[in-house]
């Protein structure tokens, strides 16, 4: 009864959806007031419809019913509360139903908010009702979460143990809260293609930037579970998943710096609207890598291949529809406004000109391996030198550009004066070069040079919130996600080049030395967890003859699933972990153990934190603006 | 032309300059850093060289791992048709076992045994590595519905 029902909602959220892109695109005329309305409400239909059909599934997988054959496949009675919730979306079926309920959420509130003309939100909607029945249809078609199976079993088959984390649980809603939260910024640049109207960077700025934090929030989730829970000690791999949510986010920073341009000065107009089309094209693409099974990957959990071709043709469709829409009718649209050499615009130019470039080594070195095998079947992986050599040095060429776009004015600017301003940032540098050079060993000319961008960055961030003094919070947004990037490049920097690893085979008494750390090994002890049995090594990292912490990695096998997870201890300062992963057991009592020693390792997430909140900060600002003051006040620069 | 004219196309120059060079390196780089995989066939027929850098992967051959000192580990990657002897130091992946998937990347020694530096099993019961499945496929050692 509750799969029919969750299938039923579904069916009506798809004819709603139907509704919504008729009547919203039939809205974009000046008259049809009466079709605004009907978008309008149907929009509030459908996000009503999609949140019962997500709570019918959450049900099924709370209760255990395992009738419905996704419940069966993916969960079972003794996995914990948190995880059968979470179970939901950690499975295809449940996942693309996550991406049409956030895809809801977002035109729920741009219909809500109803920011910027009502012609614009109408097409808007419009756009985001064509693509949540694309999907809806998708579901439906190729990946019904309600199917029944007859007969029902008596137990599930589980859950990947991997997966049953809560690191990871949080993941996937934060990374599409991102990915498809991107929608609404295409279909608000697809909306202004269609009405002509110049507004919408402003009307769709609220929605890019709630769409970069939680992107930024839940690629940083990702790259934390990895570290910890894959016990390789690395953060980033440069996986070609990694890869997929990383392309859209470099795009969605150029499209929230572009479309700041766009909206305070006039300049790149049209620029902004093709970063918009482009940065969801790219999410869209990124599903299709992760959810059509081309990919092998560590992320390639559940994956079918018959399903790549329905959302191969989506992507075809959404993406060759908005540039076909924007060869037509971009050209009709008032051009950018221009601007000195030396102003905001050239640094903000330049910004997206970086941007674009590294996203796009990233994706040719994602996409090349699956092309070649495509083409003669060749199978070949490209490794991390190739973004070693290619993606970083234009990053690292961004990072030396970003202290002066804050500091220019807007059309004309003073690059002299800005220089002035900045020399103490340049002296923060030099000292951060210099302090490198003196305590790290071995000693890296490429360290000295990332510390020194990073004392450039912090000096430049503090500079500019000295300046912005007494102003309103959300001024500090830019210089705080810019000291964020440079908390993160201090920690890539420093756990890339100075981690110390050790690997050795310990019997109970042992003891192992990793980087200046003692380590004693006391034994491996068997634990009872709530669906796992656990081989629990106790390992004491010494002081001397003193004991200062009692470390515990463990080995879990999971019976219901017939797997195996290794869980690290990481013991923390705030400045280096020390990881520990437990390996296999070579002979009685004797275990292979890893160990890392990984300076400034927390400050890799810590710095997207930061972003995260900078990011935070410029959107609160911007939803008070609107609460205490609509329309036209001028504002600060941000 | 005007002075705004002059100053696109200056930067139109500049764009395309840039983009060959970021071309030009993306292709070098792309070249230089790619790991071909090959089955163990494909390494008996193709002679590759000690030192070049590649992934093998097939399935662990039963009763072919054995213990070296300290960390070491000695096994047998076979694809039904050819095998290969793999020697790694470090921590075998929790579902590393004989008879299953195994993709370990390495390059060969001058005696002919693969030097590994990682060794990935497959993630879970279900999941087979692809391009596992097709190297013994190519063998003809793979059976339907085995996965």
């Amino acid at each position: 009864m509750i799969g029919e029902l969750g299938q039923l909602a579904l069916c009506f959220a798809l004819a709603l959806s139907l509704v919504m892109a008729g009547a919203g695109l039939a809205g974009a005329r000046t008259e049809a007031a009466l079709a605004r309305n009907i978008a309008h409400g149907a929009t509030m239909g459908m996000l009503v419809f999609v949140i019962l059909a997500f709570g019918t599934l959450t049900y099924a997988f709370v209760t255990s019913d395992f009738s419905i054959a996704d419940v069966a496949n993916n969960s079972h009675t003794l996995k914990p509360l948190v995880y059968k919730i979470t179970g939901v979306w950690a499975n295809h079926e449940g996942s693309m139903l996550l991406w049409v309920l956030v895809l809801s959420l977002y035109a729920g509130a741009v219909a809500m908010l109803g920011r910027g003309g009502e012609r614009l939100t109408s097409a808007a909607l419009g756009i985001q009702g064509l693509l949540a029945s694309a999907f809806i249809l998708f579901i439906l078609f190729t990946s019904n979460p309600f199917l029944r199976i007859d007969p029902a079993p008596f137990e599930g088959a589980g859950l990947n143990p991997l997966l049953q984390d809560p690191g990871l649980a949080m993941h996937p809603p934060m990374l599409y809260a991102g990915y498809v939260g991107l929608s609404a910024s295409f279909s608000y640049a697809a909306a202004a293609l269609i009405v002509g109207e110049e507004g919408w960077a402003r009307a769709a700025r609220p929605f890019m930037l709630l769409a970069w934090i939680a992107l930024t929030c839940g690629i940083a989730l990702g790259s934390w579970w990895a570290y910890y829970e894959l016990g390789w000690g690395g953060f980033w791999f440069w996986d070609p998943v990694e890869n997929a949510s990383l392309m859209p986010w470099l795009v969605a920073t150029a499209l929230l710096h572009s479309a700041l341009a766009t909206e305070k000065s006039g300049a790149f107009r049209t620029w902004t609207l093709l970063l918009a089309i482009g940065g969801f094209s790219l999410s869209l693409i990124g599903t299709f890598l992760v959810r059509s099974g081309v990919l092998s990957s560590v992320h390639a959990f559940a994956s079918d291949p018959t399903r790549g071709f329905f959302i191969m043709v989506l992507i075809v469709c959404a993406i060759g529809g908005a540039l076909g829409l924007f060869a037509w009718r971009a050209p009709h649209l008032q051009g950018g406004a221009s601007f000195n050499t030396a102003s905001r615009e050239t640094a903000l130019l330049l910004n997206n000109v970086f941007l674009v470039a590294s996203c796009a080594s990233v994706f040719v070195g994602t996409l090349y391996p699956l092309a070649l095998d495509a083409l003669n079947g060749t199978k070949i992986s490209v490794g991390p030198p190739y973004y070693a050599a290619t993606f970083a040095p234009i990053f690292f060429a961004l990072l030396l550009l970003v202290p002066f776009g804050p500091l220019l004015g807007w059309r004309r600017g003073d690059v002299k004066a800005a220089m002035r301003t900045l020399y103490p940032a340049l002296g923060l540098a030099a000292v951060a070069a210099l302090a490198v050079l003196a305590i790290a060993s071995p000693r890296f000319l490429t360290g000295a040079l990332a510390f020194a961008v990073a004392g450039w960055l912090l000096g430049a961030s503090a500079i500019d919130m000295a300046k912005r003094k007494g102003a309103r919070a959300s001024a500090f947004a830019a210089a705080l996600a810019h000291a964020g990037l440079a908390v993160t490049l201090m920690g890539v920097t420093a756990t890339t080049l100075w981690r110390s690893e050790a690997l050795d085979l310990v019997g109970p008494g042992d003891t192992m030395t990793v980087g200046p750390y003692t380590l004693r090994f006391d034994g491996v002890t068997q634990e009872q967890g709530p669906n796992y049995q656990a081989m629990r090594a106790h390992i004491a990292l010494m002081d001397g003859a003193r004991v200062s912490a009692m470390l515990t990695p463990e080995k879990r096998l999971y019976p219901a699933e017939g797997q195996e997870t290794a869980d690290t201890a990481i013991h923390t300062t705030g400045f280096r972990d020390l990881y520990l992963a437990l390996g296999d057991e070579r002979s009685a009592g004797h275990w292979t153990v890893r160990a890392y020693v990984s300076p400034l390792a927390p400050f890799i997430w810590l710095g997207a934190l930061v972003m995260a909140l900078g990011g935070a900060l410029s959107l609160w600002g911007r939803l008070r603006l609107r609460v205490s003051a609509p329309a036209a006040a001028p504002q600060p620069a941000e | 032309m005007t002075p705004k004219q002059r100053r696109r196309l200056a930067f139109a120059g500049a764009m395309v300059a840039a983009g060959g060079v970021l071309a030009a390196v993306v292709v070098y780089e792309l070249k230089g850093n790619t790991e071909y995989f090959f089955s163990p066939s494909d390494v008996a027929a193709k002679n590759v060289e000690p030192g070049i850098p590649f992934r093998v992967g097939g399935l662990v051959e039963k009763a072919s791992v054995h213990h070296g000192a300290g960390a070491d580990i000695r096994f047998t990657v076979t694809d039904g048709a050819h095998a290969l002897p793999v020697d790694f130091n470090g921590v075998l992946p929790a579902l590393f076992r004989e008879g299953q998937g195994v993709i370990a990347t390495g390059a060969l020694d001058t005696g002919g045994t693969f030097q590994a530096t990682e060794v990935l099993a497959k993630h879970d019961e279900k999941y087979m590595p692809p391009e596992v499945v097709q190297a013994l496929k190519r063998a003809g050692r793979w059976k339907e519905g085995e996965q």
